[in-house]
């Protein structure tokens, strides 16, 4: 382990920071859980605290958009602890965005519990899996500062893009074989393409916690050298 | 890069039995600032001394290892150090004008000790300018430079180093003593004078570094733990001893 900072209020407050989105991520964690749960559950009650949780990350993100400023004008960090700073101010956006697709699934499940169940989609329980597993990891490998797990995220994201397009597939098959399937399946879709969106702001996170640990920007292999 | 103005090799420097340095190796490209960083007693204004060889007036002091200038060692036969130390002027931590001497005659004090002529009042005025004073003291030339402010101080010794034209400036802690007006004053003043002349700074300020330099030295008990582009050290240093320092995790 590193050593400790000598200022030990810097330190506490770089370890408050470091919580509060520790925090952050779990809450959204818990909301596309419960998200997905009021779906297949048709819970609206389930469906209705996913928007209170979201409140609670709302807070939490305006919290931590604060101490990272406040961090960068009385403390001026460098070296790996401007890294983290930084790289707290672009992961809360996308924590809070995937916050945000939850809500719109909750919406999708309360809409849908005004007509009949449509049959199950195996696979789009699936894709929820996939993703809630890709936030998990991306989190995990914030935490510990791990690159080989971050990296991991980044390369499956293409099989959640792969799981996508046979959900896509089966919802439009759903659709052809009785119209009165549109409005569910449609509803189903835009769940799938949540998840799918869900899935690139877990990569975000990955991407970003390379640039932590070692300095490098990953993102946009090329773009450097573009005029 | 431009060629290297400064060439370090394997430079060792003592006072008595301490060894203050410890095998330092380092090049400084001609035309730009290097600003050097490191806890108190880590060597780093003993190296900036060595490069004027004014480590050498210090009783018991004794250095090894080799220094260049534009390829030529310092202690060739034939250097002067008379000679060297026009070329490679020196600003301190306190300001230290003459203090029974006019502005004006600070100014020009070196020009008259070297014997050098020419258009004293215009070079005066020329160097008040590059050190951002000009305007401040035009219209009292011959007060005396201790009616002058700490910060106002601190540039007429700028001026006065930069009136003989060195090809070098080295500056140990130029801004510690001043307040953050005059600090930005010398700080846009080094970053102006790069295009003319090789800067040496040497900080405890790590912010005034890293605004100040292109390339930063981390120095440590006596030894170059690290150097490299400004940017580099205090946005991804390669050294864990440099990372402690810089984000503030010594002692």
């Amino acid at each position: 382990m590193s050593p400790r900072h000598t200022d030990r209020s810097y330190e506490a407050e770089l370890s408050a920071l470091r919580n509060r989105l520790l925090e952050l991520g779990g809450k959204v964690e818990t909301e596309i859980a419960m998200g997905m749960r009021a779906l297949a559950e048709r819970d609206a009650k389930l469906a209705e605290d996913v928007m209170v949780t979201d409140r609670e990350v709302n807070r939490l993100e305006v919290q931590i958009d604060e101490a990272c400023r406040r961090l960068l004008a009385l403390r001026q960090p460098a070296a790996s602890d401007l890294r983290f700073i930084t790289t707290a101010l672009k992961i809360v956006v996308d924590l809070e965005r995937i916050g945000d697709l939850a809500v719109n699934i909750a919406e999708r499940a309360l809409d849908l519990n005004q007509s009949p169940p449509l049959r199950p989609v195996h696979d789009l329980t699936k894709l929820a899996l996939a993703c809630q597993s890709q936030l998990r990891k991306a989190l995990d490998a914030f935490v510990d500062g791990d690159t080989a797990k971050a990296e991991a995220v980044i390369k499956d994201d293409d099989l959640l893009d792969a799981l996508y397009h046979k959900v896509f597939n089966e919802l439009l098959g759903l659709m052809m074989e009785d119209p009165r399937n549109i409005r569910r399946a449609t509803s189903l879709m835009f769940v799938a393409k949540h998840l799918e969106r869900l899935g690139d702001h877990a990569t975000n996170v990955a991407e970003m916690v390379v640039f932590m640990v070692r300095g490098t920007d990953i993102r946009h292999p090329g773009s450097r050298s573009l005029k | 890069m431009n060629p290297a103005k400064i060439e370090a090799v394997r430079l060792s420097a003592w006072y008595g039995d301490s060894q203050v340095l410890r095998e330092v190796s380092l090049s400084v490209p001609a035309n730009s600032v290097l600003a050097i960083i490191g806890p108190s007693g880590c060597g780093k204004s003993t190296f900036v001394r060595c490069l004027n060889r004014m480590h050498e007036l210090v009783p018991g002091a004794r250095q090894s290892g080799q220094l260049r200038i534009d390829g030529k060692d310092l202690h060739a036969s034939g250097v002067d150090p008379v000679d060297l130390r026009r070329r490679v002027g020196m600003v301190f931590q306190r300001p230290n004008p003459f203090p029974t001497l006019s502005i004006f005659d600070n100014v020009i004090a070196g020009l008259k000790l070297n014997g050098i002529g020419g258009n004293h009042a215009a070079i005066a005025e020329k160097s008040l300018q590059r050190a951002a004073l000009w305007d401040e003291v035009k219209d009292r030339l011959h007060a005396s430079a201790l009616s002058l402010s700490g910060g106002q101080q601190q540039r007429l010794c700028i001026a006065r180093a930069l009136a003989i034209e060195p090809e070098v400036l080295l500056m140990d802690e130029p801004a510690s003593a001043l307040d953050p007006i005059a600090t930005a004053k010398v700080e846009e003043l080094i970053s102006e004078l790069k295009s003319s002349l090789t800067v040496i700074i040497v900080t405890h300020n790590m912010q005034q570094a890293a605004r100040t330099s292109d390339r930063t030295a981390f120095f440590y008990m006596g030894e170059l733990i690290e150097h490299g582009e400004t940017e580099q050290i205090f946005t991804n240093p390669r050294e864990p001893r440099t990372e402690d320092y810089v984000t503030g995790k010594f002692g």
